[in-house]
C-alpha cells in the first residue's frame, strides 16, 4: 500500500506541477471519448420512440398500397421511387381489399383510404406529398396522433410533423395541395409510414421526386377531389395476430395474386421502423469513423505530449532514481499520471456524449416524444474506457520505459538521447540557405519525432479529406434533389459533420502546436547555440517551421488517399467519392499553411528566452 | 560624451582588424538584475569597462560574482537592465534580436566551459557552421575550417565526432569555431573549467597564440594560470569590479612556469 500511495502522490504532484499539459492531454482524450460515446449511444436509439409511437397510434402491422390497375410492379423498398403517375389521371377505383382483410392471421384493419400524390406548396417551397383521405372519426388501425392543432376537418390538412417542421409550417398557416388552398389544422405523427423525407425508404408507389414525399391527411372528399387530377393509391392498414410474423406474411400475401393484385405493395412495420432509424444510421456512419479519426489524433497528441514530458522530466527521473526509485516505480508513476487523466477523460467523454446524443436524434420528430438520452450500457462504458486507457497506455509505454532505462547519471545531467548523425543530410544542407540548413538538420536529429509529426498530419489530412468527400457527396444529392427544400437528413448529417470537422481541426491544431512545442523544447539547446553562433531568431523560427513542414508534406500527401479510402469504408456503399481537385489542393495547402503558421508561433515563443539563460540551464 | 548613433547592423569593418589601442569593447554603468524586491539579485552592478583592440582581459572572481553574466551581456546573449554596451563603436544593448544575431555572427566568437559543440557534427563541420550561417560558400567555409583546425593542432581530427575527442581537443575545436568568422572579440567563459591539467595547458597555449596574433580576448576564469597570460586582470565580487591589475602579458615562459610544466 505504501508503494501505491507513493506512486499516487508522485503522479499527483507532477500533474499539479504541469496543469497546462495535463489539461491538453485531457482535452485530447476527451474529444475522442465523447465522439465514440456518441457513435455507440446512437445504436438503436430510435427503437423505443418508434414502439411508443406504434402504441400511441394503433400502428399497423402491415400497410398495403394498391395502385391503379395496370400501373405495373410497385417500386421496391430502399430504392428511389419513380413517379407511377399514369399518362392520364384515372378515376379512383376502390380496390377489392376483402381477400386481404379476411386472410389468415389478419385480425383488424382500417381503410382502404384514398391517397393522392400532389404537390404541396408552402412558403414558396414545393414538395411532393401523399394526401391521404381520412374521416374525422378514429380508425381502429393507424390513427395518427395529433401533436399540435386538431385533426382534419373539411378544407383543412394535417401535416406529418417532420414535414411541417422542415417546411416551417404551423397550425393556422395556409398551404396549397395540388393547387387548392388548405388551412393547416394541425400536425400529427404516425407509425404507418416513415417520416419525411424517408417515406420511400420503406417502399411506396407514388413519389414526386425530391427529398420527399411527405405525408398529409385531408378529408376523404378532399382526397377524392385531389385524386381527379393526380396519381393516386389506396392504403389499407392491417393488424395481425402475430406482429412478429409481419415480414413473412407480407411476403406471402404479396406473392398470392388471389389476395393482392399485381399493382400493390405490402410493407411490414419492421421495415418502417428500420427506415425510421435511417437518420440516426446516417449520423452513425459519420460519427463512427470520425470517432476513430479523433482517437488516432488523440493518440498522436498524447504521444507527443508524454514524449515531451518525459524529455522534460529526465532530470526528475534522475532524482527519483538517485533517491532509490526503481525503473518499475518510474514507469508506474508516468503510467499512473496518464491513466488517471485517461479515466477522467473517459468519464467526461461518456457524460458529454450521453448529454449530446439527444441533440443529434431530435429530428426524429416523426415519432412520439424525443428519443431522450440513450442508456449507457456496460459495453459502451467499457469500450469508451478501454479506448481512453489504450490511448494513454500505448502513448506512455515507450517513453516510460525509455525514462526508466535511462542511467541515473545521464538522467541527472538531463542529457537527451544523442541526436542522430545523417551524413548525407549534413552534406546536402551545407549548400542551403541558413533557415533550411537549420530546419533540415533539426529534423534529421530526431527522426522519430519527425515520423510522429508525419503520422499526426496524415491523420488530420485523412479526416479533412473524408469530410470533403462527404460534403461532395452531399452536394451531389442536393443537386439531384433540387426541390428547394432542405433534406432534414442531409441537414443533420451536415451539422454532425460540421461538429466533427471543427473537433478534428481543433484537435489537429492542438496536435500541431504540441508537436512543434515539443520540437522547440527538444531543440532549445541547439537553437540557442545556433543563435549564439550568429543565427537570427527569424532564421531559427523559419528553420523550426521548415522542420515541421518537412514532416507535414508527406503526411498530407499520404492523408489524401487515406481520407478517400476512409470515406469509402465509412459510407457503407463502398463507393469511392473524389472531391473536386481544387478542394483537395486547397485543403492540402491550408493544412501546410496552418502547420507552418503554428510552428512559427511556437518557435517564436521558444526563441524569446535569452540565449545565455537557455545555454546555462542546459548545463547547470 | 559623443555617442555614435545606434545601428541595427554591425560595422562594415573587417572583424578583428581594429587598430591596437582602440577600444573594441566599451561598457558604461552596466547593470543586470534578476528577481524583485526581497529576491532581487544584482548580478552585474554598475560596471564600467574598456577593452582595447588586441588586448587580452581576464576577469576573475568567486562563483556567482557575475563574471559569466558580464560576458553574456558583452556578447549580446543577454540584455542589461541598465547601462550601455558598445562594440566597435556600435551600441549593442539597444539592438534588435536580429541585429544581435548578426553581431554575434560577424563580430563575436564564443568559447564556453561546456564546449557546446553539436554532437552530430564532426570537428570540421562544427567549425564551419558559423561561416555557413553567415552565408559563406560551403567551399570557403570548409577551407577556413580546415585552416583553423590546423591552427589549433587538430587537422588530423577533422572528421572526428565530438564524442571521439578528448576534453582538451573539444575545447580547441570550440576555439577554432569561435574564430571562424574572424571576430572582433573572442569571449571565453571558463574555457579550462572542464579540462585536466594537460588539456588546460594546450588551451592556454592556444590563447597565447591568439593573443600574440592580436586577437582581442575577454576570458572569464577561475584559473590563475590563464589569467596570468592576460594583459590586464580584473577581479569581480558581488557584481562589481573590485580590483584591476596590469600584467606584463603572457609568455610561454610565464605560462610554463605557472603550469609547472616548463623551465
Amino acid at each position: 500500500m505504501g508503494r501505491l500511495a507513493l506512486i499516487g502522490r508522485l503522479a499527483a504532484r507532477d500533474l499539479r506541477r504541469r496543469p497546462a499539459q495535463a489539461g491538453l492531454l485531457l482535452i485530447a482524450i476527451m474529444a475522442a471519448t465523447t465522439t465514440l460515446t456518441l457513435a455507440l449511444a446512437l445504436h438503436g436509439v430510435t427503437g423505443h420512440p418508434y414502439q411508443r409511437t406504434r402504441a400511441a397510434t394503433a400502428g399497423p402491422d402491415v400497410v398495403a398500397e394498391y395502385g391503379p390497375p395496370g400501373t405495373g410492379q410497385p417500386s421496391q423498398p430502399s430504392q428511389p421511387s419513380q413517379p407511377s403517375q399514369p399518362s392520364q389521371p384515372s378515376q379512383p377505383v376502390t380496390p377489392d381489399a376483402r381477400p386481404l382483410i379476411h386472410a389468415p392471421g389478419v385480425t383488424e384493419h382500417s381503410g382502404p383510404f384514398l391517397a393522392a400524390s400532389v404537390l404541396l406548396r408552402a412558403h414558396g417551397i414545393a414538395v411532393s406529398v401523399l394526401a391521404e383521405g381520412r374521416a374525422p372519426g378514429r380508425a381502429k388501425v393507424d390513427q395518427p396522433l395529433v401533436t399540435s392543432g386538431t385533426w382534419v376537418r373539411p378544407g383543412t390538412v394535417v401535416l406529418e410533423r417532420t414535414l411541417a417542421t422542415a417546411l416551417g409550417v404551423r397550425p393556422g398557416d395556409a398551404v396549397t395541395l395540388g393547387g387548392r388552398r388548405f388551412k393547416v389544422a394541425g400536425t400529427a405523427v404516425s407509425a404507418a409510414q416513415t417520416p419525411f423525407p424517408n417515406m420511400c425508404e420503406a417502399g411506396c408507389m407514388t413519389s414526386g421526386g425530391g427529398p420527399g414525399p411527405g405525408l398529409a391527411w385531408v378529408t376523404p372528399a378532399s382526397a377524392r377531389a385531389l385524386a381527379r387530377q393526380a396519381a393516386w393509391i389506396y392504403v389499407l392498414n392491417l393488424r395481425l395476430t402475430d406482429p412478429g410474423r409481419a415480414p413473412a406474411l407480407a411476403a406471402e400475401f404479396g406473392q398470392n395474386r388471389r389476395l393482392t393484385p399485381a399493382a400493390s405493395l405490402l410493407i411490414p412495420w419492421q421495415v418502417v421502423r428500420n427506415a425510421d432509424g435511417l437518420l440516426v444510421a446516417d449520423e452513425q456512419s459519420v460519427l463512427e469513423p470520425g470517432s476513430w479519426l479523433l482517437g488516432l489524433l488523440a493518440v498522436a497528441t498524447v504521444g507527443v505530449l508524454t514524449g515531451g514530458r518525459v524529455a522534460e522530466q529526465a532530470r526528475r527521473v534522475g532524482r527519483l532514481k538517485a533517491a532509490g526509485g526503481t525503473p518499475g516505480l518510474i514507469a508506474a508513476v508516468l503510467l499512473a499520471e496518464n491513466l488517471a487523466l485517461a479515466l477522467v477523460a473517459a468519464a467526461a467523454g461518456l457524460a458529454a456524449g450521453w448529454l449530446a446524443a439527444p441533440l443529434l436524434t431530435s429530428p426524429g420528430a416523426g415519432l412520439v416524444g424525443a428519443p431522450g438520452a440513450p442508456s449507457l450500457t456496460p459495453s459502451t462504458i467499457g469500450l469508451v474506457a478501454a479506448m481512453a486507457l489504450a490511448v494513454a497506455l500505448v502513448a506512455t509505454l515507450v517513453p516510460a520505459l525509455r525514462a526508466a532505462r535511462t542511467s541515473t547519471v545521464v538522467a541527472l545531467a538531463d542529457t537527451a538521447r544523442p541526436p542522430r548523425r545523417r551524413h548525407a543530410l549534413i552534406a546536402v544542407t551545407r549548400r542551403l540557405p541558413a533557415p533550411l540548413l537549420i530546419g533540415l538538420r533539426l529534423a534529421g536529429r530526431r527522426p522519430r519525432r519527425l515520423v510522429l509529426s508525419m503520422a499526426s498530419t496524415t491523420v488530420t489530412a485523412a479526416g479533412i479529406v473524408a469530410v470533403l468527400a462527404f460534403h461532395a457527396m452531399s452536394d451531389a444529392h442536393r443537386v439531384a434533389a433540387a426541390s428547394g427544400l432542405a433534406n432534414p437528413v442531409a441537414t443533420r448529417d451536415g451539422q454532425v459533420l460540421a461538429v466533427l470537422t471543427v473537433a478534428l481541426i481543433a484537435l489537429a491544431g492542438l496536435n500541431a502546436v504540441v508537436t512543434t512545442w515539443a520540437t522547440v523544447l527538444d531543440t532549445r539547446h541547439s537553437a540557442a547555440l545556433t543563435r549564439a553562433l550568429g543565427a537570427t531568431p527569424g532564421q531559427v523560427s523559419a528553420g523550426l517551421s521548415a522542420a515541421q513542414l518537412i514532416a507535414a508534406l508527406p503526411g498530407v500527401l499520404l492523408g489524401i488517399p487515406a481520407g478517400l479510402l476512409l470515406y469509402k469504408v465509412a459510407n457503407g456503399s463502398g463507393q469511392l467519392v473524389t472531391p473536386p481537385a481544387w478542394w483537395l489542393a486547397s485543403a492540402a495547402a491550408g493544412i501546410l499553411a496552418a502547420v507552418a503558421a503554428l510552428a512559427v508561433v511556437s518557435a517564436r515563443a521558444g526563441t524569446r528566452a535569452a540565449v545565455a539563460r537557455t545555454l546555462q540551464a542546459e548545463t547547470a | 560624451m559623443s555617442e555614435t548613433p545606434a545601428s541595427e547592423t554591425p560595422g562594415s569593418e573587417t572583424p578583428g582588424s581594429e587598430t591596437p589601442g582602440t577600444p573594441v569593447v566599451r561598457v558604461v554603468g552596466l547593470h543586470r538584475e534578476y528577481g524583485r524586491e526581497a529576491g532581487l539579485v544584482r548580478a552585474v552592478d554598475g560596471v564600467d569597462l574598456e577593452v582595447a583592440a588586441g588586448e587580452t582581459l581576464a576577469v576573475m572572481g568567486p562563483s556567482g560574482c557575475g563574471k559569466s553574466t558580464l560576458l553574456h551581456l558583452l556578447g549580446g546573449l543577454d540584455r542589461p537592465t541598465a547601462g550601455e554596451i558598445w562594440l566597435s563603436g556600435q551600441r549593442v544593448d539597444q539592438m534588435s534580436e536580429r541585429a544581435l544575431g548578426r553581431l554575434r555572427r560577424d563580430g563575436v566568437g564564443f568559447v564556453f566551459q561546456a564546449f557546446h559543440l553539436m554532437d552530430e557534427l564532426t570537428a570540421v563541420e562544427n567549425v564551419e557552421l558559423p561561416a555557413l550561417l553567415a552565408g559563406r560558400s560551403p567551399r570557403a567555409a570548409r577551407r577556413r575550417a580546415a585552416e583553423l583546425l590546423d591552427r589549433v593542432g587538430l587537422a588530423d581530427r577533422a572528421s572526428f565526432l565530438p564524442s571521439a575527442l578528448s576534453g582538451g581537443q573539444r575545447q580547441r575545436v570550440a576555439v577554432a569555431r569561435a574564430l571562424s568568422n574572424d571576430p572582433l572579440v573572442v569571449l571565453a567563459d571558463e574555457p579550462t573549467g572542464n579540462l585536466d591539467s594537460e588539456a588546460t595547458v594546450d588551451v592556454l597555449r592556444l590563447f597565447e597564440e591568439l593573443h600574440e596574433a592580436g586577437q582581442t580576448l575577454v576570458v572569464v576564469t577561475h584559473d590563475a594560470r590563464i589569467a596570468a597570460t592576460a594583459d590586464r586582470l580584473i577581479s569581480m565580487r558581488d557584481g562589481a569590479f573590485v580590483d584591476e591589475t596590469r600584467l606584463t602579458g603572457g609568455s610561454s615562459g610565464q605560462l610554463g612556469a605557472l603550469a609547472g610544466l616548463e623551465g
